[in-house]
């Protein structure tokens, strides 16, 4: 980088950081996303509100299971056709690529990593879950296609763990989000995950894992725990 | 490197000059002459990498002290030069323009201790926690636990126990404790 | 033989072709698992999936073009299918030569393309940044695939005279030697090397890298949608198999040898790509540009003269 660009990058950040400044301290929506005013081609004045434009402000809707034999049909197909999101969120995440090797390999029982939230169904919360994390699993969350699971791995899921006390870690996740499957220890070794693979696949074969619907259910409450740790709440209430 | 240590005393009035083993030393000098000791050591005696900085809540003595490492690759010596300032509305000189990295570090001490380094780049932005609005979270007058409690709904029922005595009383119940394993225990 | 018979065959073919293709799909990823010292999905699996993407309740939309995606995927398969002879029995409107017709491989080249352009519309209305990457590496190295397959494709086409697969096969009888892998080894060679690449798998696999850029175009894509283009690939994989043993390897006289030989054929791709690692685009792109071009260059040569 020559003297003259690594100026200009200096002289960039600082404006950035005097802009920073100079907006009210507590608004942390980003400037570009703050809902303003704007002068369209032809002179008239419209209304922007850049969150609820781009993303879709609708609230979560209850989805009916089918009847009878159809839905068990169908809960069995998804029983037997896991597909976990590749997230982790915590020091859990080292324990989910043991899966894929040769000695614990869960593709034997149809569990299958995605890559991308649209595709996939299950998702495993590994381990402690920062505020700042808590922000991203809600999003991929609410992005995944319902009917969706959710695994919780490790005691610091369940009431905080060794991170109890820490000023920036949850202790409940079923505060948050509605949770599956609790996978207990510190950390629980690969085959007590595929233990709560097998547990959650006899959920959702008894027609019990109906937690996306819980959450619609529950979406005010749910989203009040949220905001009231979130502070920075700088996206729409529900994303798709 | 006493040499050094000797120039610094004249030219910076350090106080408090302890070597802590050989190629360790610290020297304390005032807050206004600090970052003019580490400019001096990084151009004229060759202390060009900067280690880390880092700071100290002094709370009784209401004060917050700075370090900064710094480190000689020619003579494998370390210096770090510390500084107190005022623990009521913290400010310090920014550093920015010796070593791009200290950018970094002053963005991380602003919200961890909340100390204001006016002028240096993107140190208003978030450093690790997002959205923080309590108090700075590594001032020692901030209760981690009551916050914790207050905020994240501590689930009942949470007990802790000493894993030696808690597993003799478990699965060896009658069995007396011998003199030998009361000294293990401690 | 009524036109109803006819089409009744032809979606018996589909049926057939499509569980072929999610046989085959499950036998590459078993024998992925195999080289790796892992036991494997169960072969029943891509049903399986199948119908769980199908029982996806949530639906969600970005617009026309994303609906149209995932069917201009099947379109090109089922295109595929239904200009191709898939079974030779010594009847030009023989029960299992589909829709075929003089100059059908000018047709078959263009649905090959299909598929690919209909995806880049419909991942490039999804509008995730590693969809745009997907398609733009996915186009690239299809245009690559397609100048070697292109010239040996014509010069088989010179060499018998036809643009029509039926004919090609029908030459092609009679025992080995009357293959195209002995008459015309030079576009053979072209199209068993370029044939890695319209297949897609490992060393050109970058198009859908799942650990760089998620799972490519189809990163936005959901539920039903997959479903829909995992058929189509399955589809795809089948019928790029059968036009390069149409072409190459003779045809097949039954289903049973078109089997044969369409696993065959896959798994000279699949091997491959369980022994090289991915290419990076450029390299990929160079690569079919090195030898396969030779080759076909020297194929249309040869039979020019």
């Amino acid at each position: 980088m020559s003297e003259k660009d690594m100026n200009y990058k200096v002289s960039q950040m600082l404006k950035r950081s005097e802009t920073n400044v100079s907006n009210a301290k507590k608004s942390f929506v980003r400037p570009e996303d703050e809902e303003r005013e704007v002068v369209a081609p032809d002179g008239s004045i419209m209304k922007v509100n850049p969150i609820y434009d781009y993303f879709s402000g609708k609230r979560p809707e209850e989805e009916k299971p089918k009847n009878g034999i159809v839905e068990k049909f169908l809960n069995w197909a998804r029983a037997e056709s896991i597909w976990v999101l590749g997230f982790g969120t915590g020091c859990g995440s080292i324990e989910i690529p043991p899966l894929v090797t040769p000695r614990f390999d869960m593709f034997r029982f149809g569990v299958q990593m995605r890559p991308t939230p649209r595709q996939s169904n299950a998702f495993i919360i590994s381990g402690y879950l920062s505020v700042k994390t808590l922000k991203r699993v809600i999003r991929t969350y609410e992005q995944m296609p319902s009917p969706k699971y959710i695994l919780a791995l490790g005691s610091c899921t369940i009431n905080g763990g060794m991170y109890y006390d820490s000023y920036s870690t949850i202790n409940r996740l079923d505060k948050y989000i509605p949770v599956d499957v609790y996978i207990a220890g510190c950390m629980p070794r690969p085959e007590a995950l595929l233990a709560g693979f097998m547990k959650l696949k006899e959920l959702i074969k008894a027609g019990k894992a109906e937690k996306a619907n819980e959450y619609a259910r529950n979406f005010d409450e749910y989203k009040a725990n949220q905001k009231k740790i979130i502070k920075d709440w700088n996206m729409p209430d529900y994303n798709w | 490197m006493n040499e050094i240590l000797d120039k610094i005393k004249q030219k910076y009035s350090a106080e408090d000059v302890k070597v802590q083993r050989t190629g360790l030393a610290f020297v304390t000098v005032n807050k206004d002459v600090a970052l003019d000791a580490v400019t001096w050591l990084r151009d004229y005696e060759g202390y060009s990498h900067f280690v880390m900085m880092s700071c100290v809540d002094w709370i009784e003595d209401g004060k917050f002290q700075l370090l900064y490492l710094l480190h000689n690759p020619v003579t494998k010596t370390d210096v770090g030069v510390k500084t107190l300032i005022n623990r009521d509305n913290p400010a310090m000189t920014s550093g920015h323009h010796l070593w791009k990295q200290v950018w970094t570090y002053q963005r991380e001490l602003k919200e961890a201790f909340g100390i204001d380094f006016p002028g240096s780049p993107r140190v208003d932005e978030n450093f690790v926690v997002e959205g923080w609005v309590d108090i700075p979270h590594m001032r020692r007058d901030f209760n981690t636990k009551e916050y914790s409690e207050e905020t994240y709904f501590p689930r009942p029922g949470r007990e802790t126990h000493d894993p030696a005595t808690y597993m003799r009383e478990q699965l060896y119940p009658n069995q007396p404790v011998t003199a030998k394993r009361k000294d293990n225990d401690k | 033989m009524t036109v109803y018979v006819k089409f009744g065959y032809t979606l018996l073919g589909l049926l057939i072709v499509l569980n072929w293709g999610f046989l085959m799909g499950a036998t590459f990823r078993k024998i992925g698992a195999r080289v790796a010292g892992r036991y494997g999905i169960p072969f029943y699996q891509p049903w399986l999936n199948l119908l769980k993407n199908i029982s996806t309740r949530t639906t969600i939309t970005h617009g026309v073009m994303y609906y149209i995606g995932p069917v201009f995927r099947l379109t090109g398969g089922v295109g595929l299918f239904l200009f191709m002879p898939m079974v030779f029995t010594g009847d030009p409107a023989g029960l299992w030569t589909n829709y075929s017709f003089e100059g059908d491989l000018i047709l078959i080249l263009y649905f090959q393309v299909f598929g690919m352009l209909g995806m880049a519309l419909g991942a490039g209305q999804g509008g995730h940044p590693y969809s745009a990457m997907g398609i733009a590496r996915g186009l690239a190295q299809h245009a690559a695939v397609e100048l070697p397959l292109t010239l040996a494709f014509l010069s088989i086409a010179i060499q018998y005279d036809t643009f029509s697969v039926y004919k090609i096969v029908e030459a092609q009888q009679g025992g080995m030697m009357n293959w195209v892998l002995f008459t015309n080894p030079f576009a053979a060679v072209t199209i068993i090397l370029a044939m890695l690449g319209a297949m897609g798998h490992s060393p050109f696999n970058l198009v859908k890298a799942p650990n760089e850029i998620l799972i490519g175009p189809a990163t936005e894509f959901e539920g039903t949608y997959l479903g829909f283009m995992q058929s189509a690939g399955s589809i795809l994989h089948v019928m790029e198999a059968v036009l390069f043993m149409n072409l190459v390897f003779g045809g097949a006289t039954s289903w049973i040898e078109l089997i044969v030989k369409t696993f065959l054929i896959y798994f000279w791709s699949v091997f491959v790509g369980m022994v090289f690692p991915r290419f990076k685009i450029e390299q990929s792109v160079t690569w079919f540009f090195k030898v396969p071009l030779l080759l076909g260059f020297l194929a249309i040569i040869i039979y020019s003269f």
